[in-house]
């Protein structure tokens, strides 16, 4: 690990100050992900920023029936708690279906949004990478590519992100709340969060230097049937091969509203708007889930390695739309 | 067979592994503690490398340090302080063998930064016992023979019992069938529950009835 100066300020304004105005900075909250990377000297900050003492960490009904989640709620509270287990069943889903009792136990919203992918050569500094040297090259393109995305890459970079929260969070539509170093506050919706990688896969998100998430909040509940599946190579406490995060009403044997995202299988929580389309007003049945599936995978292809996931996530997405079309 | 030829230490091979055995359970590493001998890290700072000065509660006990930044909290404990029952397996957080109690909650404790938990409240394997009585996690671990090589059994141990604790507050996991009742605690809810402790002897058969006959025990 690089050496590094540390400091924890006491308020947000304070926080985004320090990493806004000194270069090589970067804020620490759970640092399950960051440190894992510092060891690897993949990140090599020359200060941090620990914010964890920062009063973001409440989770508040809104007026709306929402709920705002703070930026350092830890996933296993967030996954615990009662209004999310009873009302975003999704996401409790979801954030248990990532990483382990003890990680949760540290990793925060915030920096469950923020984590880095875990394509192996983006981890191994010996190897080219766009990710993290740009313009070094790819190695997973015509490597080992078992992992990687499907969908949204580019010919410079196909890593995925690997969180299942997120991709539950994008089902649900919600909106990352941020703060500036100027002090203002800007919110973006998480559709609109995260960047495709096409030739500058470095950028990942749309924060500017010094800016930082303090929320992310949920819109009112929505109706209909829950469901996060998460295929991996084992059983617990391994990444996604395909994940699908749903929210289907179905009435009088007919879909309405289907929301579905999927994880693993791109660089950020996918979501096909005329895959949900298609299941608008359709008979629950195989062919409306077959078709969905198609327009979900409009536009996939795979790099060998990952030729499977094309039939794994048809067939994930195909069983979650007969579990929740059956259960109502 | 004359008083000459006897071993010196008359142990069959049984009570040795059980000695051995005991000793991963109470988390020490010998009669020699870290404490008393130099050990890698333990030095003031690499010159340069910015150092600052902590006060963690280790099992009860104050213990004011000046540690280069870069110190893991698992290396404060083990290197500096020198309690060495957490065990270094990965260092990445993928294996669960540096699992404490952090303010009663279990996490990886070779993925926190020690100068992160300046006033917080440790307690690892060596703080489970009340003096020479077990605690109920530890001597269910050796009822159940829940081990073999022994290097993972601290962290299974700190980690089942911040799990019990999870479990009594009524948080779900993956396997929950329901999310909005209260969990039972099967076998498969152990088994989820406790899958970021990975046991390379593959112990698991019997770290799963160990915890089960434990949480009988404590709940």
């Amino acid at each position: 690990m690089k050496p590094f100066t540390y400091e924890r300020p006491e308020s947000a304004a304070d926080a985004v100050r320090a990493v806004a105005t000194k270069p090589g900075a970067k804020f620490i909250a759970g640092g399950t992900n960051l440190l894992d990377l510092m060891k690897l000297e993949v990140e090599t900050p020359t200060h941090l920023v620990d914010v964890n003492r920062l009063p973001l960490g409440e989770v508040a009904d809104t007026s709306d029936g929402g709920l705002r989640i703070g930026a350092l709620v830890r996933n296993s509270d967030l996954a615990a708690h009662p209004r999310v287990r009873r009302d975003y069943g999704v996401l409790s889903r979801a954030l248990l279906a990532g990483a382990s009792g003890q990680l949760r136990n540290k990793a925060t919203t915030a920096g469950n949004l923020l984590q880095r992918t875990r394509c192996y050569y983006f981890y191994d500094v010996t190897k080219p990478c766009n990710k993290r040297d740009p313009g070094s090259g790819c190695s997973a393109i015509g490597g080992f590519n078992r992992i990687h995305a499907i969908l949204g890459g580019s010919d410079d970079c196909i890593a995925t992100h690997p969180s299942d929260m997120a991709v539950a969070m994008r089902a649900l539509d919600a909106r990352v709340e941020t703060i500036r170093p100027d002090g203002s506050a800007e919110t973006v919706p998480l559709a609109e969060f995260y960047r495709l990688p096409g030739s500058t896969p470095s950028e990942e998100n749309a924060l500017r230097p010094g800016q930082m998430i303090v929320a992310v909040t949920l819109p009112p509940p929505p109706a209909g049937v829950q469901i996060y599946r998460k295929v991996r190579d084992r059983a617990s406490y391994a990444f996604a091969l395909v994940s699908v995060a749903a929210i289907v009403q179905t009435v009088g044997g007919r879909m309405r509203s289907a929301r579905l995202a999927f994880g693993g299988v791109a660089p950020q929580p996918w979501r096909v708007p005329a895959a949900e389309a298609v299941l608008d007003g359709a008979p629950a049945g195989t062919p409306a889930f077959g078709a969905a599936a198609d327009a979900a995978l409009q536009g996939g292809r795979g790099c060998g390695h990952n030729d499977f996931k094309l039939p794994l996530l048809k067939r994930t997405l195909t069983a979650v739309l007969a579990t929740a079309t059956r259960t109502t | 067979m004359t008083s000459d030829d006897r071993p010196l230490f008359p142990l069959t091979r049984r009570q040795a592994l059980e000695a051995g055995a005991a000793l991963a359970i109470l988390g020490r590493a010998g009669p020699a503690m870290a404490r008393d001998v130099p050990v890698a890290g333990t030095a003031p700072p690499e010159s340069g490398a910015p150092a600052m000065t902590v006060r963690l509660t280790v099992n009860g006990v104050a213990e004011d340090l000046t540690l280069d930044t870069r110190t893991t909290l698992l290396d404060a404990l083990r290197e500096h302080i020198g309690l060495t029952g957490s065990k270094k397996g990965c260092d990445h957080g993928q294996c669960g063998a540096c699992t404490v109690l952090l303010n009663g909650r279990r996490i990886n404790s070779c993925l926190t930064l020690a100068v992160m938990h300046d006033g917080d409240s440790i307690t690892t394997i060596e703080g489970l016992a009340k003096g020479d009585a077990l605690h109920p996690m530890q001597a269910a671990f050796i009822h159940r023979d829940g081990f073999q090589c022994g290097y993972c059994t601290p962290g299974q141990i700190c980690s089942a019992v911040g799990m019990l604790a999870e479990q009594a507050a009524g948080w779900p996991s993956l396997v929950t069938e329901n999310l909005t009742t209260r969990p039972g605690l099967t076998d498969v809810e152990i088994r989820e529950r406790m899958s970021g402790n990975i046991c390379r002897c593959s112990a698991y058969p019997n770290i799963v009835a160990a915890i089960r006959d434990a949480s009988r025990e404590t709940l």
